[in-house]
């Protein structure tokens, strides 16, 4: 049972930033050069940690660095990290779309990705003539998909449309008819990248359906990539954290969250004034962000019900020296990136004037605030005359602990979502 | 190492030799070869009232246009054999040749949304390609048999069948080769520098006045002949000819140079294309 399935030994992954142009033929050549005389790429040794914010001067970044783990048979493993840590290029790497730079992969039985719902789907072929080959082009053989062509049809529910061309399908029977083939092609390995998923809800829904299905009842391994960390802790019973590119962690999916937020607020710890990875003309720069209780303290932790504040610290940059109208939006999120409420001045009418001073605080007050207890973050985005100033992505991050909401000392689990709502009861 | 590495049956590492050929894989997938030969062949005619005979259209077109001009206009001899058999036989090969030149070019671009998700050999596109026009080349083929036999029976046109008329599958395979091995060097190129793709668009159209299509080897001197001689797929159509009308002769030279330019042009190919196809994902 406790098979290696999967062995991935110091696999890296480097990638070319900019376009493919002139440049590129002379970098082949001098590559080319290299090796007849038996020396190193070149390249290789300028690769830097693909670190996306930072603009490194590099033409060349190490999607993946020295990424080592192995995959026991029936494992679930989540694979999580923020964007831009090598989890996709991980997962193309196993599905063998593109080759690793260095390193080796080696995996026993069949590997199948959840990607490849409908590829190779003809819109001018009948769903029949679509499932032979679609099956084929995800390495069934022609009995194999005889043997399971009816159970296919009979999964998708399109059994009266299968001799007509499936440009006339709906898009929910394309979905159910491309998935099915996709279900029954029976991996021994199975991939499922939900951050590729997203926009079509019912696809999402299937994708985790049929991995629950086969990792808890098939016994199948199963390499899980996704943003939503309580799908990650259901699904998944070990987890690996890649941050820039490398293993930062393994363990449990529990401890892999905890380290995952300890990762994101460290990029959060950084100072606003230190931060580059903003948009926006920079006119007007925020230097600071931070979240204050009910006495006007600054703190990290506020109590649901609490009264606070969310406050960013501003500085007017070049020569003008004031800004009529200035229009700041604070977008809160979940640290899973769901928006729970986007907190914006001009929502409640309030004109907001810079004027005369260089720097300055600005402080929206939220009354008893309605979070549940959790991880959050904001977004400052600041916009004047109908220009961005200014936009910048986790400007603050803070956690909202368990707090006495509605003055029953009651308090709702932290699974029991994200806002709290006053509410009456009565019989009539 | 290699007993080592024999219990598991994938292995993904960063440069493949040059000459590690998975063939045994290759031969794994030929159901999906002849899915895509399908997918082509049906997909082409789908929707349309004159279904396959369409493939016929454009060479009758062709060749009545370059017996107007050629044969009309010019007044290049055709050696006796009628101007619209001598046009046809020329057209109906090198239409085959370059249809599977131009499409296997474009292998990579093309077909990238599949690649980029999906793993499979990717030389099975290039030989569903070669194969799927084929039954193009059949049905056009089939064409210039009828016109050839309404000549044969019903005038007193100057046709004899040679020996070299049982080549014919010898030479349906070195012309399926012989595009199959540029278009799969031009594909791996292109797919990090767009510029033969252009080149090759218009370069095709040229290229075949630079064989005998519109013109017999037996007419052209100087210069214009050394062109047709170095040209690998003279000896194709020149042995057709001669095979089917009994116009020029087999010009043994030649055709051993057009076998070997194939062969030499396949081996290379598929090195490159070997070469390629494991991180072209990155480039195109």
């Amino acid at each position: 049972m406790s098979d290696v399935v999967i062995n991935i030994e110091n696999v890296s992954k480097m990638y070319r930033l900019g376009e493919v142009g002139t440049g590129t033929i002379s970098h082949d050549l001098n590559r080319w050069w290299h090796r007849v005389r038996g020396k190193e790429d070149p390249y290789l040794k300028l690769g830097e940690e693909n670190k996306r914010d930072s603009s490194g001067s590099g033409q060349y970044v190490w999607a993946l660095k020295g990424v080592s783990f192995e995959v026991k048979e029936g494992e679930a493993i989540g694979i999580i990290g923020k964007n831009g840590a090598g989890k996709s290029t991980l997962l193309k790497l196993l599905s063998r779309v593109t080759a690793p730079t260095q390193g080796i992969i080696k995996a026993k039985g069949r590997i199948a990705s959840l990607l490849e719902v409908g590829t190779g789907f003809h819109p001018e072929l009948t769903g029949r003539e679509n499932i032979f080959l679609n099956g084929a082009i995800l390495g069934m053989t022609r009995p194999e998909i005889k043997k399971k062509f009816d159970e296919i049809v009979a999964f998708s529910g399109v059994a009266r449309y299968v001799d007509t061309p499936v440009k006339r399908y709906s898009s929910g029977m394309y979905v159910r008819l491309a998935f099915a083939v996709a279900a029954y092609l029976d991996p021994e390995i199975l991939i499922v990248d939900e951050v590729l998923a997203v926009g079509d809800v019912e696809f999402q829904k299937r994708c985790i359906g049929k991995m629950k299905d086969a990792s808890q009842n098939e016994g199948k391994t199963v390499l899980f990539v996704s943003h939503n960390m309580a799908s990650i802790e259901s699904l998944t019973n070990k987890a690996i954290v890649l941050d820039n590119g490398r293993v930062d962690f393994t363990g449990t999916p529990r401890q892999a969250i905890e380290r995952y937020f300890e990762q994101l607020a460290k990029n959060t710890a950084m100072s606003l004034a230190e931060r580059t990875d903003y948009n926006g003309d920079g006119s007007i720069v925020f230097t600071n962000a931070w979240v204050e209780d009910e006495r006007q303290m600054m703190v990290e932790e506020v109590m649901s019900g609490e009264n606070v504040y969310f406050c960013v610290e501003y500085e007017i940059q070049g020569t003008v020296d004031s800004y009529d109208a200035v229009e700041i939006a604070m977008g809160v999120y979940t640290q899973n990136e769901a928006i729970v409420t986007d907190l914006w001045n001009e929502s409640t009418g309030t004109n907001l004037n810079l004027k005369n001073n260089k720097k300055g605080v600005i402080k929206c007050k939220i009354s008893r605030i309605p979070l549940n207890s959790g991880s959050y973050y904001f977004n400052i985005y600041c916009k004047s005359y109908s220009e961005v100033r200014y936009a910048i992505e986790r400007a603050c991050s803070f956690r909202v602990i368990p707090g006495d909401y509605f003055g029953t000392g009651i308090m709702l689990n932290d699974d029991a979502g994200v806002v709290l709502v006053h509410q009456e009861w009565s019989t009539q | 190492m290699n007993k080592e590495n024999a219990s598991w049956s994938i292995i993904i590492e960063p440069t493949r030799g040059l000459f590690s050929i998975n063939f045994k894989e290759i031969w794994q997938y030929r159901d999906l070869v002849l899915l895509l030969v399908k997918r082509d062949f049906i997909a082409f005619y789908k929707q349309t009232i004159l279904g396959p005979l369409w493939f016929a259209i454009q060479p009758i077109l062709t060749t009545a246009v370059y017996v107007l001009l050629f044969n009309k206009v010019a007044h290049v001899s055709t050696e006796g054999v009628p101007p619209i058999l001598f046009q046809m036989a020329g057209i109906t090969c090198w239409m085959y040749f370059s249809e599977v030149l131009i499409k296997t070019s474009d292998t990579f671009i093309t077909n990238a949304n599949i690649f980029g998700k999906v793993y499979f050999p990717r030389i099975v596109i290039p030989l569903s390609i070669t194969l799927s026009s084929m039954i193009r080349l059949g049905i056009q083929m089939g064409l210039f048999f009828v016109i050839l036999a309404y000549y044969y029976f019903f005038t007193d046109s100057n046709i004899n069948f040679t020996w070299a008329a049982a080549m014919l599958p010898a030479l349906i395979i070195l012309m399926g080769l012989q595009a199959l091995g540029l278009g799969i060097i031009i594909s791996s190129l292109t797919s990090k520098y767009r510029d033969l793709k252009y080149l090759l668009t218009f370069g095709i159209q040229l290229l075949q006045f630079t064989t005998t299509v519109a013109i017999p080897l037996s007419q052209a001197e100087g210069t214009l002949k050394s062109i047709f001689g170095y040209h690998p797929f003279t000896a194709i159509i020149e042995t057709f000819r001669f095979g089917f009308l009994g116009s020029g002769q087999f010009y043994e030279g030649y055709f051993i140079y057009s076998v070997v330019f194939t062969f030499i042009s396949l081996a290379v190919g598929l090195l490159i294309f070997n070469k390629i196809e494991r991180t072209f994902m990155d480039t195109v």
